[in-house]
């Protein structure tokens, strides 16, 4: 089967004939205070993750031992590590790496789960039953769990992390993909498309998958949310990325040692900063599910 | 089709799901790169240990056939022996089982008398500042990672102010002592619980409150109270529950977390530990055990859905 470029044509057909609701979803979306304010917290951790390298006051693996496991202070905003590193500058860049995990995950999981959900969808039969069952048997375990047996099996990296949830990912994309080309299949452009003789895969990829952007769109967001929460879970454990590189979790892994010693600011504020970029993420999925839901739209 | 035909179709279409469950739980191990016998044992073990394995786990023969075995053995529930105690498998989770069950049950309960009541006053005075206050708190509650959430319990009620044990399982020292270790992890646990009953409670009574037989118990002359109680709490704590069984998942992932850091000896640390041995029995039979528990329960949510809300049709 000939392979689409899925990006292109999609925002280029897109954005021409449907700018009227375009405007609609613009307007909806910036009514709801809520939505904006999470798009500001994920713009504020982008912000914070691609800068890095130039905003982190220190270098975030140089270690000053004389100044180990110092409080928050003056020359130390968020307070220094076991090690004397700057834990303002840790937590910048480990913004960088979860972020990227997540991101990452993401887009590899979207890719193939519309692949997938698409073409059950759209052909529907014995297709849709064998992806479907697959997809079953993956949806059967707890996601955290069946990502934990994965990388048991495949050692922490952060390249693995990201292959993990990728893959555990794609049945919700495939589940929610497939319902939506379902409900559009039966359209009547659809079959317009089909009567003047347009390819399988044109009518899919074209047309069809081109109708089903909002709810996968949401569930990508929201799953953003869930990657990042995973990474952070996982490299907490110590089975995802290792110290030294920073993120959020390998973060709270090394703080977890010192936190009866009363260490707290090791433990505090990467979590605070995984709250807010969660809020921020939550915030946006449900603006953007609202906004792109005419239903919603016109109450 | 009525509803013990209903029970006998969803069963059968669990079988495929548990053959596929269990096929992926095999070849976890055949992932590893390279003889699985020596990533196992380590590349200090001699020629006889790794041959002993290789004969104990059927290496030798097509993969086909060690599938079947396989299959055959946890179907009978021997799901082996731990490769450093040689305990079997099924007697460790028989022994950690207490502490997860405990924990979460705690922390489904705790969740629920704080989600409910929330959920259904959220709705009621809808755009009120309470909805605001309580839609806020349920969406800091998604947000926050139950783990961390563990965490700054551990600092402010153990370490700073001393009045819990920062973890642990008492109940040897008798049940108060055993519970009073329970309420911080189970806190952290049923937080993220207790935001998702939330929403999902609100926008149920929402939802219900729209339906034209409300406004017909209304006008017969009922009074609010009633009608909210007899007519809409009835009706939207149905979905409710079922998000509730479909979260289980969610709460068997965050009791692996929530144990670890509390030191609890649930299935949960259990897991870690062995990952951490590389005790590969253990691993392949915890999370076959996960995904069992995680089917058998929305079967049983299903199937509860199905009972309780006569409108659903089997099918």
């Amino acid at each position: 089967m000939a392979t689409p470029d899925l990006a292109e044509p999609i925002v280029a057909e897109d954005s021409q004939p449907r700018r009227g609701q375009f405007r609609l979803f613009v307007d909806a979306f910036i009514a709801n205070r809520l939505a904006v304010l999470g798009l500001v917290l994920v713009l504020i951790a982008v912000f914070a993750g691609v800068t890095a390298d130039w905003i982190a006051p220190q270098d975030p693996n140089a270690q000053n031992l004389a100044r180990r496991l110092e409080p928050p202070s003056a020359d130390y905003l968020l307070g220094t590590d076991q090690y004397g590193r700057d834990l303002l500058s840790r937590i910048l860049h480990g913004t960088q790496v979860s972020l990227a995990v997540g991101f990452f995950s993401i887009v590899i999981a979207t890719g193939f789960g519309v692949l997938f959900g698409g073409i059950a969808g759209y052909l529907g039969g014995i297709i849709d039953d064998i992806v479907m069952r697959i997809m079953d048997v993956f949806l059967a375990f707890p996601a955290l769990i069946l990502a934990i047996g994965i990388l048991a099996v495949l050692g922490p990296s952060v390249g693995n992390v990201i292959t993990v949830i990728a893959v555990v990912s794609i049945p919700q994309i495939a589940r929610v993909t497939r319902s939506a080309v379902l409900t559009q299949k039966e359209e009547e452009y659809v079959q317009a498309a089909r009567v003047i003789g347009l390819p399988v895969h044109v009518r899919l990829f074209k047309h069809v998958l081109l109708n089903c952007l909002a709810p996968i769109t949401v569930q990508a967001t929201l799953l953003v949310a869930w990657a990042i929460l995973t990474e952070t879970a996982l490299s907490f454990l110590g089975l995802g990325v290792r110290p030294p590189t920073p993120t959020w979790g390998t973060i709270l892994f090394e703080g977890k040692d010192y936190i009866l010693l009363n260490i707290w600011w090791m433990s505090l504020f990467p979590g605070v900063a995984i709250m807010l970029t969660m809020l921020g993420l939550n915030f946006l999925g449900d603006g953007l599910r609202d906004a792109l839901d005419p239903k919603v739209r016109t109450d | 089709m009525n509803f013990w035909q209903y029970l006998v179709k969803r069963l059968l279409h669990a079988v495929p799901v548990f053959v596929g469950i269990s096929l992926v739980v095999f070849s976890l191990i055949h992932l590893i790169p390279g003889d699985p016998a020596i990533a196992v044992l380590g590349e200090q073990a001699t020629d006889e240990e790794v041959n002993a394995l290789r004969e104990e786990w059927h290496l030798n023969d097509p993969l086909w056939q060690q599938f079947g075995i396989w299959l055959l053995n946890i179907l009978q529930g021997d799901l082996g022996r731990s490769l450093h105690t040689n305990q079997p498998v099924s007697e460790i989770i028989a022994s950690r089982l207490p502490a997860t069950a405990i924990l979460s049950g705690i922390a489904i309960v705790v969740s629920l008398m704080i989600a409910i009541p929330i959920g259904i006053i959220s709705a009621l005075k809808r755009n009120s500042w309470i909805d605001h206050v309580a839609r806020v708190i349920a969406m800091l509650g998604v947000s926050i990672p139950n783990f961390w959430l563990g965490i700054v319990f551990i600092i402010i009620f153990a370490v700073h102010l001393g009045w819990l044990p920062p973890g642990g399982y008492h109940f040897s020292k008798g049940f108060w002592a055993g519970m009073e270790g329970m309420i911080l992890p189970a806190v952290a646990l049923g937080a993220a619980y207790a935001a998702i009953t939330t929403r999902m409670m609100r926008s149920s009574m929402l939802e219900v409150l729209r339906q034209e037989y409300i406004e017909t118990a209304r006008a017969k002359g009922l009074s609010e109270p009633r009608v909210i109680r007899l007519h809409a709490v009835k009706n939207a704590i149905i979905p409710t529950i079922t998000v509730i069984g479909m979260q289980i998942g969610y709460l068997l992932s965050g009791a692996v977390l929530t144990e670890t850091i509390f030191f609890m000896p649930g299935v949960g640390r259990e897991l870690i530990t062995a990952l951490s041995k590389r005790d590969f029995p253990i691993i392949q039979g915890l999370i076959l055990f996960f995904a069992l528990v995680f089917v058998v329960t929305s079967i049983i949510v299903d199937l509860s859905y199905a009972f309780f809300n006569p409108k659903i049709e089997y099918s």
